[in-house]
């Protein structure tokens, strides 16, 4: 270190400006004590000792105005580039000190990002809802329109108009809850499909619409039975339809739903408000078990006696209808094997699922 | 459903070699069947393993026992299953205890061996028992699941070989499918209509049962019978044919042959007699069901007629009925006077075959499928019969079925059938349907051609006509459907058997093209905005099941005329305990809850988005229009009418923490702000600016911590706040829960239906002003809001409230109420005076309206 020379009581001679021997020296030593300062404040110390006003490089540039003029061309360029150099290094050490500093002190504020982050917690829809608006938005994306009715409903929309004779055995297929009294003809609607009857007396034709919700039957919960489930209705009526359209329909669900390779076949079945009637099967890649075809429902195409019921003319018009359980694909599509967690409102269900399906 | 074993199916349609004893040839056959819609709903296979083989008798000996038994102690020689000699030769007989005495050295009999297992299941072991070491067992039909005969052992025809295997020669590894049939096809209820339908599915040869029945002409001199039906439902005559004849001389209460008693079992139903038996196979194998009387209790003629008020009758289940006069009966004795029998359902103990009978009167009666299914039904009573005729039995069957329990009778209980046979035959004809030949094609998509389709009607036994007529200007085809598929007769259930039968696979797959349409209604699309904000916010969905005690009623504490009270009731819930409807979503909302907090969920959130039905009282019946054509106007109010209100409704439940607690420092407690903000996000998300007031008395809310919230025209839509002690403590829910319910109907018909507009944003400098106004303390902070809010006019762009102060400094019974101002101009930079003038007309409002005093002046 040098000795601070900015003390007035020092006596030390004035180096000259035309000492190109001594400038070097003063230099050096300047460098020596920049390099040397490992603080900013031991930087400020050196920067005001070698740089300051009274630093021997200082006073020896205040020298060269008293010099001959032949001789100022030599001292300025002499201590002008010296000194210069000095202040590159000042700067540069200055520069150095302060990121180290600032990296200290921003390694004092460092947290642990690991802590438990989430103070309000996010909620969840129910999958069943979720799953309703996903497969609402794929016929959506086509044209369709989502149709809605109520869930207390009038025999006469949730049977008769649906081809359902009172006396015929498959009345009772559908294990009915009756409202209170009888005679008033009210049951909790044992199918989506009623909305079907409304949709067709009360919309314009040609008419494609879907319609999800909860239906109701006489089943003890258990495992695989619920007594308060949810449908997905189809019901498409123009001309020309067939059954074939409602098997691409169904095919374009299924790969909507169950993934690009997943596909439709049917099995004939019976069903009063159609004719003929199908139960589709649904084949998956990824079926619990493996590959495979599953049962996936009921559809048909619109029965002419359902049509007249509506006041459509069955000879001009075609239709075809279909019911899907979203529990049931719900539980192949997600692996759920118990109906019990998902009718019994414990929230850690849910939660599983988030908000998307 | 019905049960088909399969060797039974085999006897009149070919099937696959091994398709009887293997469980991978009897599901192909299963397969096979659901292609044309008979669906399997079970495979029951054998529950029996080996081994099981044939044993001759070497010796028995009788030992008379100490408990009173005799028992017999028995050689038995099985053959390769006999037990090593030293020379390590099976020629030592097994010693065998039983206690049968039916029979006796030489014969052959079926021997369980150690190892084997029994219908039960029952394990075979070698055991130490009456003083021998019993090294198997001889079985008796029962044990081997082949019937109920357990008055001894088997005795085996023909001498079988020792040794040789019992199971295959018993048939015990035959299986039975159990079909799942469609109300519509009553004629796959027996083995005929089944082997019918395979043979469609696979082309294999089928052999009508009914064909191989040789059937003699009526005669006049048969049993008299009189179809008497006065009231014939929907104008359908209740019985159109009924067949009888006598069989005389039969041992009608003795056993029937084994392999009956053996099909018998394996369909499901319990051998009883030959008489009841032969009934119950000829009706298993053909679809008709019979009934055998006991000749001698009858007093003819036999009268098929209505019930009269008051008649009752003992069915054979024991339980006596009270009749209705919709009910069709078998009577005999002058005018019918003694009921003898539900017709098509059931049958009376007075006319029932019983061991003292000789001679037998076999009845075969086709009946209406309304009428039969209105007594089942009335008297809750399903039978074999029942469920027959209510789907349509073949009208030709009578007559052949009758047939062959005659001949079944004859050559298994001995006996003479009369000569004479009764054959009332009062069948309307049927009419043909005409099917346009393309019609088909047009329905199902596949092209069909003309030939094709007269194919497979004929196919299905159709006898078809007309090739090439034209009906009014159309190519059609007149077609009768056979006898036995009542469900054909429209021309669109034949387009069915056509798309059936050619197979469904040949559909193709054919997306429809819809109008463009307008996507989700608003309503919809709010809705998911109203889930989704709820979620958000940190509420968990639930689904609750809309069923409800009345008692939930009296645990909410409301009054006894509160109109939430009354419920649609449901005639048959499951659970008696919960026979209404919902009133509110949150009645069955804190069952979910008391789930979630049972399980250890404390901190809870959840929410229901659903229907609740308030009935109104005197809506009157829907009524029930025909269905022929489009319901008038009028009926269609009425049925709409009649349907009670469900609006839809959101409601949400928080107890515990509504933030959590943690790292951080204590969670935050939820209170009644979390469930009124809930109210308010909902509302803001579909643009709906709600008012807030208190409410002290609308249970089961807190009377100091309840708001109503309605729309600025007054609608109520709901409620929020903090729930009473007492409706808590009653509902066993947390303390402090806390909850709303919101009709959410009222709500989104109350947001814009047109775009909402937008305000050019100023950015002219803000300037802010804070006043503090003291109050009394009961005035609501709503309304000191609402007063400097107005009070502040134009240039107010933000007002919050952001503090209350209660204390000695703003006097006894007041409070300070804290706004920070947040102002600014369209056009200008706001000046000093401006803002001063603002303050003032807020501070002048709020005095003004609610007394309010700028605090410290």
């Amino acid at each position: 270190m040098s000795t601070p020379d900015h003390d007035p009581t020092s006596t030390s001679p004035v180096l000259s400006p035309l000492d190109a021997d001594g400038v070097r020296a003063a230099l050096t030593a300047a460098l020596d004590a920049v390099t040397a300062a490992t603080d900013l404040d031991a930087l400020k110390t050196a920067r005001l000792a070698h740089a300051g006003d009274r630093s021997p490089l200082s006073l020896a540039n205040r020298e060269i105005g008293a010099l001959a003029p032949s001789e100022k061309a030599v001292a300025g360029k002499l201590l002008g580039s010296t000194r210069g150099r000095l202040n590159q290094a000042i700067a540069a050490r200055q520069a150095e000190l302060e990121a180290e500093r600032d990296a200290r002190v921003l390694r004092t504020e460092s947290v642990d990002v690991t802590l438990p982050a989430v103070r309000h917690p996010q909620g969840a829809r129910h999958p069943l809802e979720s799953l309703q608006e996903r497969i609402g938005d794929v016929f959506v994306a086509m044209g369709w329109e989502i149709a809605e009715g109520p869930e207390v409903e009038a025999e006469w929309f949730n049977f008769d108009a649906l081809n359902f004779d009172p006396d015929h055995p498959a009345r009772q297929m559908q294990d009915t809850f009756f409202v209170d009294p009888p005679e008033d003809g009210l049951v909790l609607r044992t199918h989506t499909s009623p909305v079907q009857a409304r949709a067709m007396l009360e919309r314009d034709l040609p008419l494609y619409v879907v319609v999800p919700g909860k239906v109701f039957r006489t089943d003890e919960l258990d495992a695989t039975h619920t007594p308060v489930f949810h449908q997905v209705e189809g019901l498409a009526i123009d001309k020309g339809l067939t059954m074939a359209h409602l098997k691409g329909t169904l095919d374009h669900l299924a790969k909507a739903v169950l993934g690009p390779e997943a596909r439709i076949r049917f099995r004939p079945s019976y069903f009063p408000f159609t004719e003929p009637s199908a139960e589709p099967d649904v084949w998956f890649e990824n079926k619990k078990g493996g590959a495979g075809w599953i049962e996936w429902g009921g559809c048909g195409m619109v029965h002419p006696n359902v049509l007249r019921a509506a006041g459509i003319d069955p000879d001009v018009y075609t239709g075809f209808a279909f019911g899907m359980g979203i529990e049931r694909t719900l539980m192949f599509r997600h692996d759920i094997a118990d109906m019990h967690d998902m009718v019994e409102g414990d929230v850690r269900f849910s939660l599983q699922y988030g908000m998307e399906i | 459903m019905p049960r088909v074993p399969l060797p039974w199916l085999a006897e009149w349609v070919d099937l696959p070699a091994g398709a009887t004893t293997s469980a991978e040839g009897a599901m192909q056959v299963a397969a096979d069947l659901a292609r044309v819609g008979l669906e399997d709903e079970e495979l029951h296979g054998s529950d029996l393993t080996g081994p099981l083989v044939v044993g001759r008798v070497l010796t028995a000996r009788p030992e008379p026992q100490r408990n009173g038994k005799t028992i017999n102690w028995c050689t038995v020689d099985v053959g390769a299953f006999n037990t090593t000699d030293d020379d390590g030769a099976a020629r030592v007989p097994r010693g065998i205890v039983c206690g049968a005495h039916n029979f006796g050295p030489g014969d052959h009999v079926v021997v369980a061996l150690p190892g084997a297992v029994l219908p039960g299941p029952f394990p075979i072991a070698a055991r130490k028992t009456y003083g021998h070491v019993s090294d198997g067992m001889i079985c008796s039909a029962r044990e081997l699941g082949l019937g109920d005969d357990h008055a001894g052992i088997i005795v085996l025809e023909d001498s079988p070989e020792p040794g040789s295997d019992a199971i295959e020669l018993l048939g015990l590894g035959e299986r039975t499918l159990e079909v799942n049939v469609t109300p519509d096809r009553g004629y796959c209820f027996s083995v005929r209509g089944v082997a019918r339908e395979y043979g469609h599915a696979t082309g294999a040869t089928f052999r009508d049962p009914a064909a191989a029945v040789d059937v003699p002409a009526a005669t006049a001199s048969g049993f008299g019978v009189e179809l008497a039906d006065a009231a014939p439902l929907r104008g359908t005559p209740g019985c159109d044919r009924f067949v009888a004849r006598v069989v005389r001389g039969v041992a009608a209460a003795g056993p029937s042959p084994v392999w009956m008693q053996r099909r018998l079992t394996q369909a499901g139903m319990r051998p009883i007699s030959l008489a009841v038996d032969v009934t119950n196979y000829v009706m298993l194998e053909l679809g008709q069901p019979l009934h055998a009387y006991d000749l001698a209790t009858l007093t003819g003629p036999i009268v098929v007629r209505r019930a009269r008020a008051g008649e009752t009758l003992v069915t054979l289940d024991d339980v006596e009925r009270r009749l209705d006069p919709e009910d069709l009966l078998i009577t005999d004795g002058a005018d019918g006077t003694r009921v003898l029998g539900l017709a098509g359902v059931m049958g009376g103990a007075s006319s029932e075959v019983t061991p003292s009978t000789t001679d037998v009167l076999v009845e075969g009666a086709h009946f209406d499928p309304v009428s039969i299914a209105r007594t089942s039904r009335r008297h809750k009573l399903s039978s074999e019969a029942s469920r027959r005729f209510e789907r349509g039995v073949d009208p030709e069957l009578a007559a052949v079925a009758v047939q062959r329990v005659v001949d079944l009778l004859v050559a298994h209980g001995g006996g003479v059938a009369d000569a004479a046979l009764t054959d009332v035959d009062q069948r309307a004809d049927r009419e043909p349907i005409v099917l346009p030949t393309d019609l088909p094609t047009r329905v199902v998509g596949v092209e069909y051609t003309p030939d094709v389709v007269r194919d497979v009607l004929e196919t299905i036994g159709c006898a078809v006509s007309g090739t090439g007529d034209v009906v009014d200007g159309v190519p059609s085809l007149t077609v009768v459907p056979p006898s036995w598929r009542p469900d054909l007769a429209t021309p669109i259930d034949l387009v069915e058997e056509v798309a059936r039968l050619r197979g469904y696979d040949e559909i193709p797959s054919v997306l429809p093209e819809a109008p463009a349409g307008r996507g989700l209604t608003p309503a919809q699309r709010a809705r998911r905005s109203v889930a989704r904000t709820l979620a958000e916010a940190g509420f968990v969905e639930v689904l609750t099941y809309p069923f409800v005690s009345p008692r939930i009623h009296d645990a909410f504490g409301l009054a006894p005329d509160d109109p939430r009270r009354h419920a649609a009731r449901l005639v048959n819930p499951l659970s008696d305990e919960h026979p209404e409807l919902r009133t509110s979503l949150l009645a069955t909302l804190v069952e979910a809850a008391r789930t979630n907090v049972g399980r250890g969920l404390g901190d809870l959130a959840i929410f229901e988005i659903g229907m609740v039905t308030l009935p109104v009282p005197g809506a009157g019946p829907a009524g029930r229009p025909g269905v022929e054509a489009r319901p008038g106007d009028e009926e269609l109010d009425r049925l709409r009418a009649a349907v009670p209100p469900q609006p839809r409704r959101a409601a949400g439940l928080l107890a515990g923490n509504v933030e959590p607690a943690g790292w951080w420092g204590q969670g935050r407690r939820a209170d009644h702000t979390d469930a009124i903000a809930a109210v308010q996000s909902v509302a803001g998300v579909v643009g709906v600016e709600l008012a807030v007031a208190a409410d002290p008395d609308h249970a089961p809310w807190h009377p100091g911590r309840c708001a109503r919230v309605t729309l600025a025209d007054g609608t109520l839509v709901g409620h929020a706040g903090e729930l009473s002690p007492k409706a808590v403590a009653g509902l066993e829910l947390p303390p402090r829960t806390v909850a709303f319910e919101i009709d959410l109907d009222v709500l989104l018909a109350a947001a814009p239906t047109e775009p909402r507009q937008g305000t050019p944003l100023s950015t002219f400098p803000v300037a802010k002003e804070d006043i503090a106004l003291v109050v009394d303390a009961d005035v609501p902070a709503g309304d000191v809001f609402a007063a400097v809010r107005d009070g502040a006019g134009e240039l107010l762009e933000d007002l919050r409230l952001f503090d209350v102060f209660t204390g000695s400094q703003v006097g006894e019974g007041k409070k300070s109420l804290a706004f920070s101002l947040r102002l600014r101009a369209a056009d200008r930079t706001l000046t000093a005076d401006d803002a001063a003038a603002v303050r003032e007309q807020a501070v002048a409002e709020a005095g003004r309206r609610v007394g309010a005093v700028l605090r410290g002046s």
